[in-house]
């Protein structure tokens, strides 16, 4: 009986720190991310050849959140009948885009203006007993590009000559 | 020593590659962390401890890394990915590779 009110306090006591963590959480990345909207993030491998002369650097920015009592439970019995983990998504959801503000924040103190290359990389942590995740890591990490003369975001798009009109296909 | 996650460095012609270089470190959380992490595991949140633990492990791959390319001679690693992996009950391995190269 005993064992029962601690498992159902617990689970209370997670639900409502747990939800509170979350929000406070999502308010944070957003309000953060839209403060970093200035410095792109991009997955692409190469520099546009206007970049340059610019200067590298590598950045990372790395996160470990940990589960609450309340996720887990759910996320147990989700386990008997399988499908959508919904509690989990919101976690990860989380880890993945505080490590990328880490890293743009980052760039930013460097006075980048891009992020090429961002690779990420999750792993989870198990707990001692290794009972099931406890807290998740993520790390996000790319090239920070400082443009040393401002580039032209978008490239002039030149009209098509009449002569690329007539390789139209019909 | 220039590091990056591109394949190239922009306005650099490469002389010489010298291979792969790899650093890494294996760590274990300690017994205080634990403790602590356990009751952030009733909460949720992030564990400032772990994260701040894992930060400096993957920079000591990093250095361990930088260490074996300047004594081959390199200037600059290209291509820089970083791996973690769990090898045992509560200890992990960070590990940091890339592609030394030499750049004029």
């Amino acid at each position: 009986m005993v064992d029962l009110i601690i498992f159902v306090v617990l689970l209370i006591v997670g639900y409502v720190f747990g939800q509170a963590i979350d929000q406070t959480h999502y308010r944070s990345i957003r309000k953060r991310e839209s403060l970093l909207r200035n410095i792109p993030l991009i997955a692409s491998r190469k520099l546009p050849a206007s970049f340059e002369p610019c200067k590298t650097e590598l950045v990372t920015g790395n996160v470990v959140i940990s589960v609450d009592f309340y996720k887990k439970f759910v996320a147990g019995l989700r386990n008997l009948v399988g499908g959508r983990v919904r509690s989990y998504e919101s976690l990860i959801d989380r880890a993945r885009r505080e490590a990328l503000l880490r890293m743009t924040e980052k760039a930013k103190a460097l006075g980048a203006n891009y992020v090429f290359n961002v690779k990420m990389e999750t792993s989870s942590i198990p707990s001692g007993r290794g009972d099931g995740v406890s807290a998740v890591d993520v790390l996000a990490y790319g090239t920070a590009v400082i443009l040393e003369r401002q580039a032209p975001l978008i490239q002039k798009v030149e009209a098509p000559s009449p002569g690329m009109m007539n390789l139209r296909p019909r | 020593m220039i590091l990056t996650t591109l394949e190239y460095v922009p306005g650099k012609n490469i002389t010489k590659h010298l291979g792969l270089v790899q650093g890494s470190t294996v760590r274990s959380k300690h017994v205080g962390r634990d403790i602590m992490a356990g009751v952030k595991n009733i909460f949720g949140g992030e564990l400032t401890g772990y994260t701040e633990l894992l930060n400096e492990s993957r920079e000591e791959a990093t250095e361990r890394m930088t260490a074996q390319a300047k004594s081959i001679g390199a200037n600059a690693i290209l291509n820089i990915r970083f791996s973690t992996s769990n090898i045992a009950q509560g200890a992990s391995e960070l590990y940091a590779y890339g592609t030394a190269v030499v750049l004029e």
